[in-house]
């Protein structure tokens, strides 16, 4: 691993006064940023240790949840008020990684991750994303976990995250502190599609520190699941994961929230498929249709073309679960 | 090593050969600390002023408690909390598999909480009680999940074998030990290529049933 100059400085003030300057990198749990470093895909000249910022509370507020983004991944999936709440996130920790890493890896962090592309990790072949202008391994080559919606000619790797997909289904925010203040950006928008700038993976800019997440009040903790498809029954990246949630009044589904993992470069909400839900009874019927309708824009590249018929199995089933038809 | 063999027999690492390296690889970087090391660096990293902690090539000191024993420590920045178990405390028991965090063979207890030490940097470890394989067992009596692992063959080559028993131990204390199926899941950040699986389930399940404190 390349040498680099470890700081720690002792307050949020102090962080934000550090990380805006070229290659400086923030680390937190490390099990991503560690991985990279030792790869040579992620070069620091210094890291900056967060680790005993005050970040890390689950606490209520007057709208929704608030998790700070210190928050250790065990710990927000066995917390009680995130079990009562919002058990859809739970579900989708617990199925992330493995119990270590999940004692390691913050909420900030996991919202920072790169993708797992063989391509980006291997610094012997061409990725855009890890040296822009160098090409793309993936695009015609083994691409057998990358995107189905979503990519550039650029870039077709996929957003590795489970917490994000439920985060991003539940309309959560987060909650940014820079310079200038803090700013709130909607959970779906903090991570972009590829397009011509795949290195940039989400809207954080230079000197920004992400502070917390913020989850929205629904009724959605009785009927919701998350279903994550993966070669192995445990610790794999998804080749597709569903994120659903229903608020449903008798067997009328009033509210609808679905989003998918290991198919784009961001978690993909699917807008479209939960307003078709919408006064409709919670069937099975309805569910495919609602699935086929999501699939609208799909583009498979070989490997992973499976994926066209594995997402909307996956859509279906998880709505059948969160609706308790399974 | 002789802690090692008093848990089980085959060990895959040539004894001498590894040894001397590992005490050339120890008064290598000694010697690099102390030439390394301004004082005035030191002491800032301890106060935790901060901003220039350590410049390139400086280590830094780290203090951590290890198997109940305070260590005093000068470390590069980018050591892993692993590479300094194996090669500066000479705790090998502490497997390094992938190095990745893919196998879960480094597997240690920083403060009670199960981790990979291999993705952790050890400077970041300051102030913390680390457990390793070698800190479970009180004298020549082995810990419960040891000896059910020897009693239900818990392995065959053993390299995932400490790793797999923090790992244990760790299931069971969270919690997460309450069926077959549980403990699958809640073990499979470590991989055996042994195919061990079926009997460490097993040893898991005995001393779960067991009721002895873990």
């Amino acid at each position: 691993m390349k040498q680099f100059q470890y700081l720690r400085p002792a307050t949020q003030q102090a962080v934000l006064d550090v990380i805006n300057k070229p290659g400086t990198k923030i680390i937190a749990g490390g099990t991503n940023l560690v991985d990279l470093m030792k790869r040579g895909v992620a070069t620091p000249d210094k890291l900056v240790d967060i680790n005993h910022l005050p970040l890390k509370n689950i606490t209520i507020t007057k709208t929704g949840l608030h998790i700070g983004a210190l928050a250790l991944n065990s710990v927000v999936s066995e917390n009680d008020l995130v079990a009562k709440k919002q058990p859809l996130l739970a579900m989708a920790l617990k199925a992330g990684a493995s119990p270590q890493l999940r004692n390691m890896a913050t909420v900030g962090g996991n919202m920072m991750q790169r993708t797992r592309c063989g391509y980006f990790y291997d610094t012997t072949m061409p990725c855009n994303k890890r040296v822009p202008g160098s090409g793309c391994g993936a695009y015609e080559g083994v691409n057998r976990m990358h995107a189905i919606f979503g990519g550039s000619e650029q870039c077709i790797a996929v957003h590795p995250s489970d917490m994000c997909v439920s985060l991003a289904a539940l309309d959560a925010e987060v909650i940014i502190a820079g310079k200038k203040g803090e700013r709130r950006l909607p959970f779906t928008e903090f991570h972009r599609l590829p397009g011509d700038h795949p290195e940039m993976d989400n809207q954080l800019t230079a000197g920004e520190l992400i502070i917390g997440v913020e989850i929205p009040d629904n009724n959605f903790s009785k009927n919701s699941y998350y279903l994550k498809v993966r070669d192995r029954q445990s610790y794999a990246f998804a080749l597709v994961s569903v994120a659903a949630a229903l608020d449903i009044e008798n067997g009328i589904i009033q509210h609808a929230r679905l989003a998918m993992g290991g198919v784009a470069h961001k978690p993909w909400r699917l807008f479209d498929a939960e307003r078709s839900l919408i006064g409709k009874p919670a069937s099975e019927d309805n569910f495919k249709q609602a699935a086929q309708l999501a699939m609208q824009g799909a583009k498979g590249y070989g490997y992973n073309s499976f994926k066209l018929k594995l997402g909307p199995a996956t859509i279906a089933e998880a709505l059948k679960h969160a609706a308790g038809l399974v | 090593m002789e802690k090692e063999e008093s848990f089980h027999g085959p060990d895959i690492e040539p004894d001498v050969e590894d040894s001397s390296r590992r005490n050339f690889l120890k008064q290598s970087s000694l010697l690099t600390a102390v030439a390394l090391t301004p004082v005035t660096a030191l002491k800032a990293a301890e106060m935790r002023v901060d901003d220039k902690v350590a410049s390139v090539f400086e280590k830094l000191p780290l203090k951590m408690e290890v198997n109940g024993k305070q260590q005093n420590l000068s470390v590069e920045p980018r050591s892993t909390l692993l590479d300094i178990l194996r090669e500066q405390l000479d705790l090998t028991g502490t497997k390094k598999g992938c190095d990745h965090g893919q196998c879960g063979a480094c597997t240690v207890h920083v403060d009670g909480k199960r981790i990979n030490s291999c993705l952790t940097l050890g400077i970041m470890m300051n102030g913390k009680k680390i457990t390793t394989i070698e800190g479970l067992a009180k004298g020549d009596q082995l810990h419960p999940m040891q000896e059910a692992f020897i009693k239900h063959d818990g392995f065959q080559c053993g390299y995932c074998t400490p790793g797999q028993i923090m790992s244990a131990v760790a299931c069971i204390r969270e919690g997460h030990a309450g069926s077959e199926q549980e403990i699958r899941e809640y073990m499979s950040g470590n991989i055996c290529r042994c195919g061990a699986y079926p009997n460490i389930v097993n040893a898991i399940l005995e001393v779960k049933d067991g009721g002895q404190t873990v």
